[in-house]
């Protein structure tokens, strides 16, 4: 081992903000939303959003996440309906455009699965989420990040009015994300 | 026993004959649904109309694969020996457009909401797998064969009926009493 990564292993190790932070690759990292209604799951994605990732499966607990989505970028396919989404009753974006994630702790589950926790604010309301996800690392130092975990629209306010009726669109709404970090890892920087 | 004894036919049997008419009510209700789901503003409402409508559709398909079970396995009535045979052609070609059609509009219904990127939830119970991939302009032509589909069920549905009506009142004679004994048993009791 050569001294340079000897000392570059050493600095990762001491470094008190935990890991480093890793560039997202958007171009490969999608998050999506399936809700359901009238038992059909019909998925949207969420074609903006930032992300800072910092993690190192190997001290998962110095791990961290923020995530801030446009909520004006759901697109499911149908302009009606991305336009009522973006309108007052559902994500209400003239008003609160962003939704946003940030953890607070992480831990491993064991198997190569770990959870984020952290408040999930979403249209001026704010609840605590539980983020299951998996890591990928493959030899150039890329990871891949999956997960989905399931939130209850009306807590937040998504979907008002007539659509506070739960036969038609289910409360439970699944999140699902796919987040590809690239750079390499810190050692190999000249 | 009445119309038996009236024709010396026997009509369809009661199978075929309730199988016809719930297909007859479903196709009204699928039609009615289709007609004014399209118009509705996005609401809780336009989305059951539009999962009714599919559900409707998906179970005429399977009554028409009854239908056709019960053709397989029986003889449909013997038409009375005065109908002229280019009618009663004209008859059979009909008989298999109306049954192809109703196997053919489900299908591009289904095709249609798979291309649109919306899975078809049989009574919100059993998802059937999507036909084809999300594809915007897929989805825009299937809607316009779907529409067409149905537009020529419309003129062969008029014909059938219409035919069916000259039978019973102008030529009176049984072909429509096959598919309605009661009403060969209220012509025996006008006589």
């Amino acid at each position: 081992m050569s001294c340079v990564l000897r000392i570059a292993l050493l600095c990762i190790a001491l470094a008190p903000a935990g890991a480093a932070a890793q560039t997202v690759d958007f171009a490969r990292s999608r998050i999506t939303c399936v809700s359901t209604q009238m038992k059909v799951p019909l998925e949207a994605e969420f074609r903006r959003f930032t992300a800072q990732l910092a993690f190192d499966p190997a001290r998962p607990e110095t791990g961290s996440a923020q995530i801030e989505i446009e909520l004006a970028s759901f697109d499911i396919g149908s302009e009606e309906v991305n336009i009522e989404a973006r309108g007052r009753n559902w994500f209400d974006v003239a008003n609160h455009p962003r939704a946003r994630f940030v953890s607070t702790s992480a831990r491993a589950l064991g198997g190569g699965r770990y959870e984020a926790r952290g408040p999930l604010a979403i249209k001026g309301r704010t609840h605590d989420a539980v983020v299951p996800f998996t890591v990928k690392m493959d030899t150039a130092g890329n990871a891949t990040f999956e997960g989905a975990f399931t939130i209850r629209r009306l807590q937040y306010g998504i979907g008002e009015g007539v659509w506070k009726d739960t036969d038609t669109v289910a409360d439970e709404v699944q999140i699902r994300f796919r987040i590809v970090t690239s750079g390499k890892p810190p050692q190999k920087k000249p | 026993m009445m119309g038996m004894a009236a024709s010396g036919r026997t009509p369809y049997t009661g199978t075929a004959i309730g199988l016809h008419w719930i297909v007859v009510a479903l196709i009204i209700t699928a039609w009615a649904l289709g007609l004014t789901m399209v118009d509705l503003p996005l609401s809780p409402q336009k989305l059951k109309a539009y999962s009714w409508h599919k559900w409707t559709g998906v179970t005429i398909f399977l009554l028409t694969l009854a239908r056709l079970a019960w053709r397989a396995a029986h003889q449909p009535p013997a038409l009375s020996g005065s109908i002229p045979a280019w009618q009663i052609r004209a008859a059979a070609v009909s008989h298999a457009l109306l049954y192809a059609l109703l196997f053919a509009i489900p299908l591009s219904g289904w095709l249609f909401s798979s291309a649109s990127g919306v899975p078809v939830v049989y009574l919100g119970l059993v998802q059937l797998p999507d036909l084809v991939g999300r594809d915007k302009a897929l989805a825009g032509l299937l809607k316009q064969v779907h529409v067409v589909l149905n537009w020529t069920l419309f003129v062969t549905a008029c014909i059938h009926v219409t035919a069916a009506l000259k039978h019973h009142l102008v030529d009176r004679d049984d072909v429509l009493t096959r598919m309605l004994p009661f009403l060969s048993q209220r012509r025996q009791g006008e006589k």
